[in-house]
């Protein structure tokens, strides 16, 4: 069976779409072609290709076979003759069954499967042009097919021959096309069996990995691991080759966070580090070439380095002529967002809000923290504020509390990064963060689905990382809309970063919100408390109690009146409803606090097995009912038992 | 070793002989070549156009006083417009380096995703930045909305940073040091004006005077476009054009004296962008009528 291929010839597609645009090519093909089976399906890339193998391709695909159904028998001659017409058959041939009506005619249709060659030069072309692309462009004219960049050649071949179709004007062929460069200037005859060899004759490894074997092997010594960078580079070069180069070691002055910046994000290279840790003034670029002979590729990337390296010295240099306590007034300038004013109102919603969570927090961490917005280094680095303006006020002689907790203050900027160090630093992290989503919410700017244009569910998920992680004890009363945004990430960290079952953070979350570090601690309880053997049976007792006290209509809370109760089951319930209350009182920690709730399971068994809640007597129903109201209450407000999952206890009320 | 003026004539030379009309800098102060009627307006509507030409490019707030080896309030661009855009386009605009002198077989050249947007000019579009030997040379883009219009033919619009590449050729690290023509340096041309003009964006601009000037500008502009209707022959619509070019100078200006709070900021720049995608709808319709 023969392999078949598919390479989409287009202008350099950016890096961090190739591996998403693949997965979607596979699933379009898939869903195209399941028809026709294949031993292995691959795909690939490069900057300027994306690549489909199928391996033993079925040449057809099963026929199908369908019925058509035809007049009933009584509708007479020429009505069946009219319909063995249609099908090209005689009367003769066609079969008949029956249905609730009577017989009638039908015919078994057999439809031949499609060629291969047939289906893929129909479908291909939607296949292709149906790739989602996070902003794709047209180049045929107003109206013409979108892609990522323009579509330049196709290749399509069944072995060595070549499946026809067009795209976007471009008609697929056998013809590919090597390293822009290094490549043969001349369109590429290959077939299936050629194809990889031929390209790489012509300086295109086509496999990705291979590419980033290659490069790993060329790193070297002391290089940064970087798997980002590192896949950035893969998808950015046919054929990438490591080139090494130096720099001058007097800008290794300049802070190291400035320098990695520099050379990472702007120049994407690697950085270098000595045996001691320390960054040796070195760096590895990764060129799309077969290497730098004359040692001009070197030479050019050193004095692009010294460049940018020198307006660092020069920016630092320059900024430091104001101190960032004089560029506070500056912040009137600098917009915080076009609905919510400038960063001046921003600092002092800040600076109110970091000590009211932390009554010492140093006011001028919130004045200074964002002063940097308005310096040359800034500007240039967008992505190091925060850090600049913690390097520039150590420099200047802020206090390291003030420093540190500036330096920090964007932390953590995902789910894995650290909160920050210090608690100056956290604090200043979540009054930031906080006024953001008030600021964001109080105005309606309130994400949904994907759309989350303020990075609102980062901000939220570093508020709740910082309160868990730092232990900070604020408690969060937001308006109702942010509130409820911030259970969801409160839930989500307790199930996903500290892997809690879903109905133990449903229980843990039920009674109303304390503090964070409160409801880590009962949650670990409910987590610790559960496989003990009278937790769950009580947890369903619990429900059953609450559903009880829903038909019964009863929510306010209403003392029992002991004389009342009944002596046995009733009375002993009571009675240990009273020793639990006391119990719970000298216990310190919540695990011991839910041993001792959990102990009153036999006595609440019980009270089901032989007392009629709804006694004939409205009183005495009445007072049972405030007994469990209480129960029910008093033992909920660690967890919500009623929450927890069980397992063979059913439900009978 | 070629000098400032021998790449730029040699670029313009490669560029004329693919059939593009070369012409001179547009007289009057623009923040980049993209705003050249040249550029802005061509694009629009049906008719295929190839131009290249310098232009002189003025962003007040880049301004230095001289100082900086790599940064400045004025720089020169090389734009180039293909409309329609060639099918080789990258291969012509690699050609273009080797015409320079640059031995693409001995650098490095890389295509990394940079998109580009005007929101003052209603137009955006997708494309790259050139890297040569990790040195941005050139943005390309494929243009996609002008004046907020989708654009019946896509243009490519290449421009190359020349002081970057010149640089890069001489082997020099400020642009100060260029060698301009034999015996002058890019100094000797334009180092008062980087001066001057940082002292005056930067302290002496009168930012009373300023505004009211953006006004009387943006007036103009305005009085213009309310009289504008396509059957009226000869009307001008490039006249109009330049007022808006003049009130994003003043806008730059002012931004440069810290003159724009931040309620005014977005305000602003809603005037200059209905001011633009006015002209540009103008522009689109009275060209359709003289087609018609």
């Amino acid at each position: 069976m023969p392999d078949f291929l598919l390479e989409i010839g287009v202008e350099e597609v950016p890096d961090w779409m190739i591996v998403p645009a693949l997965a979607d090519l596979r699933a379009r093909w898939q869903a195209a072609f399941g028809a026709f089976e294949c031993s292995a399906l691959i795909t690939d890339a490069t900057p300027r290709r994306l690549v489909l193998l199928a391996k033993d391709m079925a040449e057809q695909a099963a026929d199908v076979e369908s019925i058509a159904q035809g007049p009933y028998l009584s509708a007479g001659k020429s009505a069946a003759e009219g319909f063995a017409r249609k099908w090209n058959t005689s009367v003769g041939e066609l079969a008949t069954t029956q249905d609730a009506k009577g017989d009638r005619y039908i015919f078994h249709q057999k439809v031949k499967g499609q060629t291969a060659k047939e289906a893929l030069a129909a479908k291909l072309p939607e296949v292709v042009a149906s790739i989602p692309w996070p902003k794709s462009m047209y180049w045929t004219g107003k109206g013409g097919v979108r892609f990522i960049r323009p579509i330049r050649w196709i290749v399509a071949l069944l072995d060595a021959e070549a499946v026809p179709f067009e795209v976007a004007g471009v008609r697929s062929g056998n013809t590919t096309r090597g390293h822009r460069i290094l490549g043969a200037k001349e369109p590429l005859a290959v077939s299936v069996a050629t194809y990889f060899e031929v390209l790489l004759k012509n300086f295109v490894i086509v496999s990705a990995e291979e590419r980033k074997q290659r490069i790993e092997e060329q790193l070297g010594a002391g290089v940064q691991k970087d798997d980002e960078l590192l896949n950035t580079l893969v998808y950015l070069t046919e054929y990438p080759t490591a080139i090494r180069g130096s720099f001058d070691p007097s800008y290794l002055e300049l802070p190291k966070e400035i320098l990695a910046t520099v050379m990472r994000h702007h120049q994407r290279y690697f950085s270098v580090v000595k045996e001691d840790g320390s960054l040796a003034a070195e760096f590895v670029a990764v060129t799309n070439t077969d290497g730098d002979p004359d040692g001009l590729i070197r030479q050019g990337n050193e004095r692009v380095l010294r460049a940018r390296f020198n307006d660092a010295r020069f920016f630092w240099q320059v900024d430091q002529r104001k101190k960032l306590s004089e560029r506070v007034p500056d912040l009137a300038k600098v917009t915080f967002h076009a609905k919510l004013g400038s960063y001046t109102e921003k600092i002092h919603r800040v600076a109110r809000l970091a000590s009211q969570i932390d009554a010492n927090f140093p006011h001028a961490a919130a004045l200074l923290a964002k002063c940097d917005l308005t310096t040359d280094m800034v500007k240039e680095f967008p992505e190091l504020q925060g850090v600049v303006g913690g390097l520039y006020a150590k420099a200047q002689g802020e206090s390291e509390s003030v420093w540190r907790a500036i330096y920090d203050q964007y932390k953590p900027v995902s789910m894995e990064d650290a909160i920050p160090a210090i608690r100056e630093g956290q604090v200043l992290s979540l009054a930031d963060k906080l006024d953001t989503l008030r600021e964001c919410f109080r105005v309606g700017m309130i994400p949904t689905g994907s759309k989350d244009p303020f990075a609102l569910r980062r901000a939220a998920q570093g508020v709740v990382k910082i309160l868990f992680e730092g232990r900070v004890s604020f408690e969060l009363t937001e308006a109702r809309a942010l509130q409820a945004f911030l259970r969801e990430r409160i839930q989500f960290y307790l199930r996903d970063v500290r892997g809690y079952a879903y109905d133990e953070v449903s229980a843990a979350m039920g009674p109303p919100l304390t503090t964070l570090p409160d409801l880590a601690q009962r949650t670990e309880a409910v987590h610790h408390v559960r496989p003990t053997s009278d937790f769950e049976p009580l947890a369903a007792s619990f429900k059953r109690i609450k559903n009880i006290l829903k038909q019964a209509g009863v929510d306010s809370a209403e003392h029992p009146n002991a004389d009342l109760l009944s002596p046995g089951p009733e009375k002993q319930l009571y009675n240990e409803l009273l020793r639990v209350r006391r119990e719970i009182e000298t216990k310190a920690s919540y695990s011991e606090k839910l041993i001792a709730i959990a102990s009153l399971r036999p006595h609440v068994d019980l009270f089901f097995d032989k007392i009629l809640v709804n006694d004939p007597d409205p009183a005495i129903r009445r007072n049972r009912l405030a007994l469990l109201h209480s129960l029910l209450t008093e033992f909920s407000t660690i967890a919500d038992f009623s929450e927890i999952v069980t397992q063979g206890v059913g439900d009978k009320t | 070793m070629d000098c400032f003026q021998d790449t730029v004539f040699k670029l313009k030379q490669y560029w004329a002989s693919r059939g593009a009309i070369i012409q001179e800098p547009y007289d009057l102060e623009v923040g980049a070549g993209t705003m050249a009627p040249e550029t802005f307006l061509r694009v629009l509507g049906p008719k295929p156009y190839k131009v290249a030409y310098v232009q002189p490019s003025r962003r007040p707030a880049d301004g230095r006083y001289g100082e900086n080896p790599n940064r400045l309030y004025k720089h020169q661009q090389l734009q180039v417009i293909l409309k329609p855009t060639p099918d080789d386009v990258l291969d012509q605009y690699l050609g273009s380096l080797a015409a320079i002198g640059i031995d693409l077989r001995k650098h490095d050249i890389k295509f990394e995703e940079d998109n580009w947007e005007a929101p003052t000019l209603g137009a955006w579009g997708v494309g790259w930045q050139v890297m040569l030997d990790g040195l941005e040379i050139t943005q390309f883009t494929y243009f996609q909305q002008c004046g907020g219009m989708d654009l019946d033919l896509v243009p490519a619009e290449l421009t190359y940073g020349l002081e970057r590449i010149v640089a890069f050729l001489q082997n020099v690290e400020s642009v100060y040091d260029i060698e301009w023509a034999p015996g002058f340096k890019y100094s000797d041309v334009r180092l008062a004006d980087e001066e001057q003009f940082s002292v005056y964006n930067f302290e002496m601009a009168d930012v009373d005077r300023l505004w009211r000037l953006f006004g009387e500008h943006e007036a103009e502009c305005a009085g213009l476009l309310a009289r504008f209707k396509p059957e009226i022959p000869r009307f001008p619509v490039l006249a109009a054009y330049d007022q808006v070019l003049k009130c994003s100078n003043l806008f730059n200006l002012l931004d440069a004296r810290g003159a724009i709070s931040v309620t005014e900021r977005v305000g602003v720049i809603g005037r200059v962008r209905k001011l633009a995608v006015g002209v540009a709808e103008a522009w689109a319709k009275q060209q359709a009528g003289a087609v018609a």
